[in-house]
């Protein structure tokens, strides 16, 4: 580390977390109906369990596991299943949806439920508890949790990781996490690190916010060897491989998964949302999102039941400004713009950000002058210049022998660019269209 | 702190079709972008290049404001005619015409100039396909174009006249004439007093720019200072001049301790001729130097290298241009050679496919 935490490259856009930072996170009303794709999770899409006409309570399971990579989906609010039909979905596809009617009358109080006694259990049963729960990484990636809970045992394990960096500009979800339960946090590391048997945990977060620093620093554990790292503000500080670089100093091996390097990274959501199973019992039902942007009238931080359609949300927060263009689910950096104001919020939505004109500019593009910013500005290290070049004439073999697939789309040589070049997005389809061609060979 | 009140997203009358009206852009992420662009760094350069037009013309007088204008018309022409729609705008072709003008003699004749103009942005960049394709420095390409065609013309310096209003030559010899160039010829530079003669110069003219030589290349001190701008706004890459400036001063200090008397001292090489302009203004064109940091470094120490290997044993008495247009077309070479070590690789990976 030699007393710099941080990692080669990045950049440094606006962090603009002024918006929210200071908001304390408020529940949202029910909205009359809730949208819940089957697929809101990395890996196979959860299998339906109800039908048209079923009467669900606010927790009750509607769709099952389908297999090991997989986890269950909930039913966010009480009321009836209405349809199941193609719904938007913020990946821009259509996606086979519950649409449930919400119960106005309803109390919204899940069903009473045996809490697992966490301290009884073994990891095995932990992990079973947690893909119980439908928990997915709520960092944006929704990779389900339990997976990274069960290394093979080839790959001894011994730092848990806990990634509070929330590095994107505008989102304050993890922030307020962390400043308002920290204890469930410091809870749910301590289950973490009692199913994966490690004796080290810590907890990355920016420099940026020094009140969830403190919060989490006053509440560590005594009997852990727990610690809060504070990290230099840069962008990409919260991708997995940066993350693992500054506390460990240790670089994942290319194509290799954290686990090769004996760390599992964990977003500070998803574990204060295992902390919150192991005391109430509820699954992953609703989850903080920021909304946020120039363009949303009243910023918030809101506890937002899943599946809440992106209209209700806009609407609660007295809606768009006239000069709203865009709106992204997720960061500006990583999100994906949404076309569509009947898109759900899912599971892995952590932001809702409306940018106006003035950010989301629309810009002419020039040739490339290979002034080399991208690759001074390119965490792992690739040459986005030649990449580039070779993705416009479709050279996709000779991107993959120039490391293509180490990309991780961060988009920080796109942000830097100054014929902006839309490099990040060459490169998307370019690995989409290695990955086609693989399946096919 | 905001106020909260639940109800008030919908008393407060939010148009909910106001909001489907909206039209809603769609674009890949990244959503947010550095106020960058390429004409940006392109017209910083201009900016940055008028100090030293300005000192330009105080020491060489209206000879150096025409010799300049018809070398940026030539090129901006050519650009306007043959390049792609509105390319005029992102600067290029304007930083070409006023560089090469500022590296010809000012009584250099304006057809000859108007002519390297064109044949800089035509042959030097368009013909490769325009911005961002060339393989040379366009400026460079065109003054050695002129040094082929003209070897007269371009080795003729003029003396310091009476008047600051005199032209410094025959600036207006008519198209494929020869200028009448009578007395003019016996002014020299500093580099050519050094080979020819023996001659050296004092450091403080060098570095004024109070000497003979090309119109825009004398004054050294400026030069720095107005790189030195573009480098902190990162519009350059600070590492190419600073790898020539200190291959060249170590590489010709240690012959100036070999033989005072044979070699020129390493200060008077980094202060005269080109050296200074094509260091801070031509070898770092971005478009014609490497991209990795490693592959600057590589470049400029052989820029310097050639530099002082022409001027100490080859036949011309300088050889910026010539080492810098050479190192340019080693550009690809280097880049393939000096391609970062990828995160989470433990070796480079040397068979990677380079454009």
């Amino acid at each position: 580390m030699l007393g710099s935490n941080t990692f080669r490259h990045g950049v440094h856009p606006p962090e603009t977390k002024h918006l929210t930072e200071k908001l304390p996170v408020r529940r949202m009303p029910f909205p009359e109906e809730i949208v819940l794709p089957l697929r809101q999770h990395a890996g196979k899409p959860a299998t339906l369990l109800v039908k048209v006409g079923d009467r669900v309570e606010r927790g009750d399971k509607i769709a099952e596991a389908d297999g090991f990579v997989s986890v269950p989906i909930h039913a966010s609010a009480a009321g009836t299943v209405k349809d199941i039909r193609l719904c938007p979905h913020p990946d821009g596809s259509m996606a086979e949806s519950v649409v449930i009617a919400v119960d106005r009358f309803s109390p919204q109080v899940p069903r009473p439920r045996i809490v697992p006694n966490w301290a009884g259990l073994g990891p095995k049963q932990v992990v079973e508890e947690v893909q119980k729960g439908g928990v997915v990484g709520l960092g944006g990636a929704a990779f389900p949790t339990h997976v990274k809970l069960l290394p093979p045992d080839d790959f001894p394990v011994h730092t848990l990781i806990i990634n509070g960096a929330e590095c994107e500009p505008y989102l304050t979800t993890d922030h307020r996490t962390m400043v308002e339960y920290p204890e469930r946090v410091q809870f749910g590391i301590r289950i973490m690190m009692k199913a994966l048997g490690v004796e080290r945990a810590v907890i990355g977060i920016e420099k940026n916010k020094p009140d969830a620093i403190a919060r989490l620093t006053e509440t560590l554990p005594e009997d852990l060897d727990v610690s809060v790292l504070p990290l230099t503000v840069k962008y990409p500080q919260g991708a997995e491989k940066m993350l693992i670089k500054v506390v460990t100093g240790r670089e994942v091996p290319s194509g290799k998964l954290p686990m090769h390097v004996g760390v599992v990274v964990q977003n500070v959501g998803s574990i204060a949302c295992i902390g919150e199973i192991f005391e109430t019992g509820y699954p992953l039902i609703e989850r903080v999102v920021t909304v946020t942007g120039p363009g949303v009238r009243r910023p918030s931080n809101l506890l937002v039941p899943v599946g809440t359609r992106l209209r209700d949300v806009l609407e609660f927060c007295d809606g768009l400004t006239e000069d709203a263009v865009q709106i992204v689910f997720g960061g500006p950096m990583m999100g994906a713009a949404q076309p569509d104001l009947d898109t759900p919020l899912i599971k892995g939505t952590t932001g809702v950000v409306v940018l106006t004109n003035k950010e989301a500019r629309s810009v002419e593009r020039y040739p490339c002058i290979h002034c080399g910013r991208c690759l001074e500005s390119c965490p792992v290290f690739l040459n986005p210049s030649l990449l580039g070049t070779l993705a416009e004439t479709g050279r996709y073999e000779e991107m993959e022998a120039s490391n293509l697939m180490d990309c991780m789309l961060c988009g920080c040589c796109s942000y830097v660019c100054p014929s902006h070049i839309p490099l990040s997005q060459m490169f998307a389809l370019g690995k989409n269209m290695l990955r086609k061609r693989q399946a096919v060979a | 702190m905001t106020e909260w009140n639940v109800g008030r997203g919908l008393d407060a009358g939010t148009d909910i079709d106001s909001l489907t009206e909206i039209r809603l852009r769609i674009a890949a992420s990244p959503h947010l972008r550095t106020a960058h662009s390429t004409p940006r760094i392109m017209w910083n350069v201009v900016g940055s290049l008028v100090p030293i037009l300005a000192v330009a013309i105080y020491y060489f007088g209206p000879s150096a404001l025409l010799v300049i204008a018809a070398a940026t018309f030539g090129s901006v022409l050519t650009e306007r005619l043959f390049g792609k729609k509105r390319s005029t705008a992102d600067g290029s072709a304007v930083i070409t015409g006023l560089l090469l003008g500022l590296i010809l003699p000012p009584g250099f004749p304006l057809w000859m100039a108007f002519l390297g103009g064109m044949f800089g942005v035509g042959f030097g960049k368009l013909i490769f396909g325009g911005l961002g394709q060339n393989v040379f420095n366009p400026a460079l390409l065109g003054r050695a174009f002129l040094q082929a065609a003209f070897p007269l013309a371009i080795t003729t310096w003029p003396v310091q006249p009476d008047s600051w209003w005199s032209l410094r030559g025959d600036n207006f010899a008519l198209p494929l004439m020869s200028p009448s160039a009578p007395d003019v010829v016996t002014g020299a530079t500093p580099l050519g007093l050094m080979k020819f003669e023996g001659l050296s110069t004092s450091t403080l003219d060098l570095m004024i720019g109070s000497t003979g030589g090309s119109i825009g290349e004398t004054a050294g001190l400026l030069i720095l200072v107005c790189g030195g701008y573009l480098a902190l706004r990162k519009y350059l890459d600070w590492r190419i001049p600073l790898s020539i400036f200190l291959t060249v001063f170590v590489f010709s200090g240690g012959l100036w301790l070999l033989g005072p008397d044979r070699f020129p001292n390493p200060v008077f090489m980094l202060f005269s001729g080109g050296l200074m302009l094509g260091a801070m203004y031509m070898a770092t064109d971005m478009v014609t130097s490497p991209v990795t940091a490693a592959g600057s470094w590589v470049f400029g120490i052989g820029v310097g290298l050639l530099v002082v290997l022409i001027r100490v044993w080859g036949g011309l008495p300088e050889g910026v241009m010539y080492a810098i247009l050479f190192m340019n077309a080693l550009v690809p070479f280097i880049n393939r050679a000096t391609q970062p070590r990828v995160f989470g690789q433990t070796r480079r990976k040397p068979k990677g496919a380079e454009a």
